[in-house]
């Protein structure tokens, strides 16, 4: 999901190596997808055929582009546990491990991406540092879900999450912006992307992904 | 991982036709020297299973080096090639061979530096601009893996040289400049 929405920056990016850099983000966040679409199905089936109820991902990656400041904000939420949690994958034996050492390499790289345009956007000018801060306060209340326990995966979340604020909390210090004070989790959060329940955004983006799969069958090129 | 078993003259030749299979995508490198060919075996005398691994997850050249290995491999009189991707272990830049550093610097991309820290990540991505090691960094501070050491220009060779992009024309590289002939490379980025 979230390669797809990094995928509708192309032609839209502030600068040309900005436009790449969340382009190659995309398709390395695809290569682990299909990766992982394998191990349950069929990718094709699984990703352009699946009604929009039966997608448990986690609903801050679906949530829109926005400006640059809340992209850069969900990459820092996002890369930061993905990077985290692949790296304790890495160490274990399950049938994640192999992927999750591959992946913890390349999520490294999107991790301070996120880490550098965080510091660069907060601390630079008036305008940069209120979007900057007005994108992390936004996306807060997707960030709890990610600690949620998922059916079939083993991790230690408390332990995850733990190193997750520690981890953002110093970037968004060192970016002279504060963690966001808001509830992450309870009534006035999300949280229920796990249970097959979305936003209202995420409805438009499935259809624009599956359509030409859907209009055109087993169409190849 | 892999049990000792022999490898077959036959074997060892046909992994040398594999690995002399170009990079779709860096033309100067064969798959040996980028490391991602694995193994060949023989599954009876014209039936021969290929392993090699993607360089990153997502890397859309993988169909192309599978194709071209299937192709070689057929015209050295094999009936039957599959060639399988395997994840682990996971490819590093340290599987590149000196030769193929040598090539990609020929080619003016920086090739990467060794990794120094064992085990899965985390890399220590930091300072933009490199020229001799940075003293803070060359120090070791807790936790931290040594200095890598400055990138230097393929085209000069100055160690004065800064990022402009952490991502260039495909994920494997980076965007560096020469802050002495003021030339722009890519960088062939350490995973």
């Amino acid at each position: 999901m979230l390669s797809h929405r990094l995928g509708e920056w192309a032609g839209h990016a502030p600068v040309l190596e900005e436009e790449v850099a969340l382009a190659n983000i995309a398709l390395d966040l695809l290569g682990q997808a299909r990766i992982l679409l394998s191990m349950a199905g069929d990718e094709d089936e699984l990703a352009y055929l699946r009604e929009e109820r039966a997608f448990t991902n986690l609903q801050l990656v679906e949530q829109p582009n926005g400006d640059f400041a809340h992209t850069i904000a969900r990459q820092l939420y996002f890369s930061t546990y993905q990077h985290l949690l692949y790296a304790e994958l890495a160490q274990g034996d399950s049938a994640f491990a192999p992927l999750a050492a591959k992946a913890v390499k390349e999520v490294a790289y999107h991790r301070d991406h996120a880490e550098q345009w965080t510091l660069r956007l907060g601390d630079g000018t008036e305008v940069s540092h209120e979007r900057m801060r007005r994108a992390c306060e936004a996306l807060w209340r997707f960030t709890g879900e990610m600690f949620q326990p998922v059916e079939g995966l083993d991790a230690d979340r408390a332990g995850l999450e733990a190193a997750w604020l520690d981890s953002v909390g110093d970037v968004l210090r060192r970016a002279t912006l504060t963690l966001p004070e808001g509830p992450r989790s309870g009534a006035w959060t999300a949280g229920a992307g796990r249970q097959g329940l979305h936003t209202e955004p995420f409805g438009r983006m499935l259809a624009e992904m599956q359509h030409l799969h859907r209009s055109h069958p087993g169409a190849s090129w | 991982m892999v049990t000792a078993t022999t490898t077959t003259p036959l074997e060892s030749e046909l992994l040398r036709l594999a690995g002399s299979v170009p990079d779709p995508e860096l033309p100067v490198l064969t798959l040996h020297e980028l490391g991602v060919v694995r193994s060949v075996r023989l599954r009876g005398t014209d039936a021969v299973e290929v392993e090699m691994t993607p360089t990153y997850t997502g890397c859309p050249a993988i169909e192309a080096m599978s194709l071209d290995i299937e192709r070689v491999l057929r015209e050295h009189g094999m009936r039957e090639v599959t060639v399988r991707t395997v994840l682990s272990p996971a490819w590093s830049t340290d599987d590149i061979t000196d030769e193929g550093r040598r090539k990609l610097r020929e080619f003016g991309i920086a090739p990467p530096r060794a990794r120094t820290a064992s085990g899965p990540v985390p890399l220590e991505l930091g300072a933009t601009r490199t020229l001799a090691a940075n003293p803070e960094r060359a120090a070791g501070p807790t936790g931290h893996a040594p200095d890598p050491g400055p990138v230097p220009c393929p085209h000069c060779g100055s160690p004065d040289t800064e990022l402009l992009s952490r991502f260039s024309s495909t994920a494997c590289k980076a965007l560096r400049r020469c802050l002495a002939c003021r030339e722009p490379f890519d960088h062939f980025k350490e995973v």
